[in-house]
């Protein structure tokens, strides 16, 4: 063996070792390749949702391949790049109203292709959550969130930790379901605000 | 009003009574109401109305051919409807393909009865204001299956394989919501507001009951819908780009959730709020 195989060979057997098996198999591999060729070419555009949609941005592929289980290093790597994405409020407020935040949290719509673009979005959050206790058709897919600020207090360190867990909830945690509302525009500053409001202000059916 | 309709309107109105009645009772979850109901009108589904419709066209003489779809093999052997649903997907010699019953139905529509795929295609699900002669088809056809336990081979590698990719496509988070199938079907014992959400990726029972009541007579769209449909839908609500109507994207995700469905009784066309 010359010294160039001998390099080559390490450099290919260091590359099997850090290939972790994404979804199982030795054709691995060429499925996830064919899975992501079919599923570009078989979507189509509907409305507002374009085909573009399929493709997936790194975190969307990582999540995918390793089935929401990434290898610790990635998860912090991608967490952090999240997180340095996050815009912050240019006027350092994170409070808007908690009435128009409960509108909000209980409208699942938009971005759909039914929707229109210029429809006003949901915030999806009763889908997920349980929040004001009046609200009894909460969805169970994430924690509740039922006395969110009386239990954590009101101030403005948990308010900023609560609009970066709205604005990017995969900056915490790189594959939680919940979407990132203000990394993907879904929602507005304005709008997610409000949201903190809902959970925060100690006026908030959440916290009564 | 035709039969349908009125049919449509009685079914309405006992449901509304029920809904009424045991709304009363707090105790009763949503899921349980569903069932109640789903048992007060076992008797008369109206997805009989479509699997006769569908019936007649698989045996009418139709499209540019003038033929019927009894020389159509759906696996089982020419014109064999019997319990053909239970075994698919399933690889087609002839085709060289994976294929559902609706990709199989198209098939057999275009080469038998020489109708263009296109035109089955365009608008492939039924609404109020027109019917669907390959979505009445398969509500026949999986009629036909109705009492017999689901069998999917996955013997032939191609099957295998589209059972592979439709793993992963279920698994496959993209769009503005990063939304995969997983999201909400990975989960066992959780839901979305009051809907119980079945776990169709790790709790074989969950994945038996959601797929072996599908196609089923939506009450609130007052329509029977296909299995087709009932990927499309999730999709739309996944915040995704339209899958193509019978793709192999489609089959290969149908694939996954029959394979998981193995063992279970097929009990549809089913019913559903």
């Amino acid at each position: 063996m010359n010294t160039k195989s001998m390099i080559g060979f390490a450099v290919s057997l260091s590359l099997a070792m850090v290939a972790v098996p994404s979804q199982a198999g030795d054709s691995g591999k060429d499925l996830d390749a064919k899975t992501a060729m079919i599923v570009k070419r078989d979507f189509r555009d509907k409305g507002i949702a374009k085909a573009t949609r399929v493709n997936q941005d790194e975190l969307q592929a990582a999540c995918s391949k390793y089935v929401d289980k990434l290898p610790k290093k990635l998860k912090a790597k991608l967490e952090d790049k999240e997180a340095e994405a996050i815009k912050w409020p240019a006027d350092g407020k994170f409070m808007g109203d908690w009435k128009a935040g409960e509108k909000l949290a209980q409208s699942g719509k938009g971005m759909t292709w039914k929707d229109k673009e210029e429809d006003p979005r949901g915030g999806n959050c009763y889908n997920c959550h349980q929040l004001s206790a009046t609200e009894i058709a909460y969805g169970t897919i994430g924690p509740s969130l039922l006395h969110f600020g009386k239990e954590r207090g009101y101030g403005e360190d948990i308010q900023r930790y609560a609009y970066a867990r709205i604005y990017n909830a995969k900056a915490g945690n790189a594959c939680a379901n919940m979407p990132r509302f203000g990394h993907m525009g879904i929602l507005t500053e304005a709008q997610m605000k409000d949201l903190v409001a809902l959970l925060l202000d100690p006026e908030s059916p959440v916290n009564k | 009003m035709n039969t349908n309709q009125i049919f449509k309107a009685v079914m309405v109105l006992a449901l509304s009574g029920s809904l009424t009645a045991v709304a009363e009772e707090k105790a009763v979850t949503d899921s349980q109401r569903i069932e109640q109901y789903r048992e007060m009108i076992s008797d008369g589904n109206p997805a009989e109305f479509d699997e006769m419709r569908g019936e007649e066209l698989w045996k009418t003489a139709g499209g540019p051919k003038n033929a019927s779809l009894e020389k159509c093999d759906l696996g089982k052997g020419k014109g064999v409807v019997k319990g053909a649903y239970a075994e698919m997907p399933r690889y087609f010699k002839d085709t060289k393909k994976v294929q559902d019953l609706e990709s199989r139905l198209l098939t057999c529509m275009t080469t038998l009865q020489g109708i263009p795929e296109e035109q089955i295609t365009a608008k492939p699900f039924a609404s109020d204001k027109k019917e669907s002669d390959i979505s009445s088809l398969t509500t026949y056809v999986v009629g036909q299956s109705k009492g017999m336990k689901m069998k999917v081979s996955t013997k032939h590698p191609k099957v295998k394989e589209a059972y592979e990719i439709g793993k992963r496509i279920f698994n496959y988070r993209a769009g503005p919501y990063d939304f995969a199938c997983s999201t909400c079907h990975a989960t066992s014992g959780v839901r979305i507001r009051m809907q119980d959400l079945p776990n169709m990726r790790s709790s074989k029972k969950d994945a038996q009951t959601a797929y072996t009541g599908w196609p089923a007579y939506r009450v609130s769209q007052g329509l029977t819908r296909s299995f087709q449909w009932r990927l499309n839908d999730c999709f739309r609500q996944q915040r995704f780009p339209e899958p193509k109507y019978a793709s192999e994207a489609t089959i290969a995700l149908t694939t996954f959730l029959a394979v998981n469905a193995n063992g279970a009784e097929y009990v549809g066309p089913g019913l559903k709020r």
